[in-house]
């Protein structure tokens, strides 16, 4: 449907645009990530395209890639009524690398979103006014989504209590005794003798 | 305990006395009015809402009046998902609240983490704070919860301080082969879901390695 916006975006920045693929009515432009700004500038103010809306920004995780992480950025134009996803592939193996200019200046509204890729997948965004994780805590170390982050990795803010603290196990294997639990006001059969 | 159990009859007699102990007159009037703090964070809220309505009716158990302050509450209900940032909030409202003071932890999440078994959620709030009664579920249902304050009373009747845990009506250990096991490297549905596994075990080599 919105053939238009990627034959436009190819017309405009040829070699910067890595590939393009439509399915299922979503077109998809891959972009150079040195031209991840000006690719969203032109979406944005050129009247044609008009892409006012940002939808969504994620980072996904491909460990075996190399660039690894994929930034995905989604667009709508309210007025035009198309959509446009972008996908910018950055860093190497260790993440080395991981960055992309912010376009928080075209978009306000891409502000917590770019902080939300960058708490969860650890990519930076240049010139971002406030880069401060957003979803987790800032005692927080490594970047959960990841999947170099390990799945049972916990960075508890408050220690947990100790077994010994807790004069019980922790982790329930008995703390309960065998008839704990029976919905009170039934005498249990093995004492008679509760029966008021 | 031992005979403490027993210790909430009045014994009176013809002349108009009765006799009891101290605690457990103590007990007999704290059992019957818990204010409660509501620290409610997630979906079993909405649970929490029918409970506290007339049709479940809390005030029979004296529980139904909610202080906003922990200063003035008896009964800590946590209630949905904590998370890892949560987690000294909670402990400081725990802090804040005056001797007596109980714990109920409201759902599956509340009491082990449920199936949140990830970097951001505390597998349990007892990894926390002390806590009272369990009341497993997802959402518990009212009967479960009221089943467990009513354990709760009889705690504090008996001056018990043992956890206690709310079993289910329906328990779903005697039907073991309903059980989804969580696991963290399954690779295979089949692995997690011993129906499934017998499924396949009943059309044995009509699909080797499908699934339907």
């Amino acid at each position: 449907m919105s053939q238009l916006v990627l034959d436009k975006l190819k017309e405009r920045f040829g070699t910067a645009i890595l590939e393009t693929h439509s399915q299922f009515g979503d077109d998809t432009a891959v972009v150079d990530p040195q031209e991840w700004k000006n690719v969203s500038a032109f979406l944005r103010h050129d009247p044609a395209l008009d892409f006012d809306l940002p939808v969504d920004l994620c980072g996904v995780d491909y460990p075996d890639r190399v660039p690894r992480m994929e930034v995905v950025m989604h667009l709508y134009s309210i007025s035009m009524r198309h959509r446009v996803r972008l996908k910018a592939r950055v860093g190497d193996e260790d993440m080395a690398g991981a960055e992309l200019e912010s376009v928080t200046s075209i978009w306000p509204g891409m502000n917590w979103l770019e902080r939300e890729v960058f708490d969860m997948s650890g990519v930076r965004f240049r010139g971002h006014p406030d880069l401060r994780r957003i979803l987790m805590y800032p005692e927080f170390e490594g970047h959960p989504l990841q999947r170099t982050y390990a799945a049972d990795r916990t960075q508890p803010l408050v220690a947990y209590r100790t077994e010994a603290e807790a004069g019980m196990p922790i982790h329930k294997l008995e703390p309960f005794g065998p008839d704990e639990g029976m919905p009170f006001g039934r005498v249990r059969p093995s004492r008679p003798e509760e029966r008021d | 305990m031992g005979d403490m159990t027993r210790s909430l009859t009045l014994e009176g007699n013809e002349q108009g006395f009765a006799t009891t102990r101290v605690d457990a007159l103590l007990g007999w009037a704290r059992k019957y009015s818990l204010f409660m703090y509501p620290f409610v964070t997630a979906c079993c809220g909405m649970e929490f809402m029918a409970l506290t309505s007339p049709r479940f009716d809390l005030a029979r158990f004296g529980a139904e009046a909610p202080r906003f302050s922990p200063r003035q509450s008896d009964l800590l209900w946590v209630v949905g998902t904590i998370s890892q940032r949560q987690a000294p909030v909670l402990k400081r409202i725990y802090e804040q609240m005056m001797e007596p003071k109980w714990v109920f932890a409201f759902g599956t999440c509340a009491a082990t983490g449920g199936f949140y078994d990830n970097y951001t959620t505390v597998p349990g709030i007892d990894k926390i704070i002390p806590t009272d009664v369990y009341i497993p579920g997802c959402p518990p249902r009212p009967e479960a919860v009221l089943d467990g304050l009513m354990l709760l009373q009889d705690k504090i009747a008996r001056n018990e301080r043992r956890p206690g845990v709310v079993k289910p009506r329906f328990d779903p250990v005697q039907n073991a082969a309903g059980l989804v096991k969580l696991r963290r490297s399954a690779t295979d549905a089949r692995d997690l879901v011993p129906a499934l596994q017998q499924r396949e075990r009943d059309n044995d080599g009509a699909r080797p390695g499908g699934m339907r």
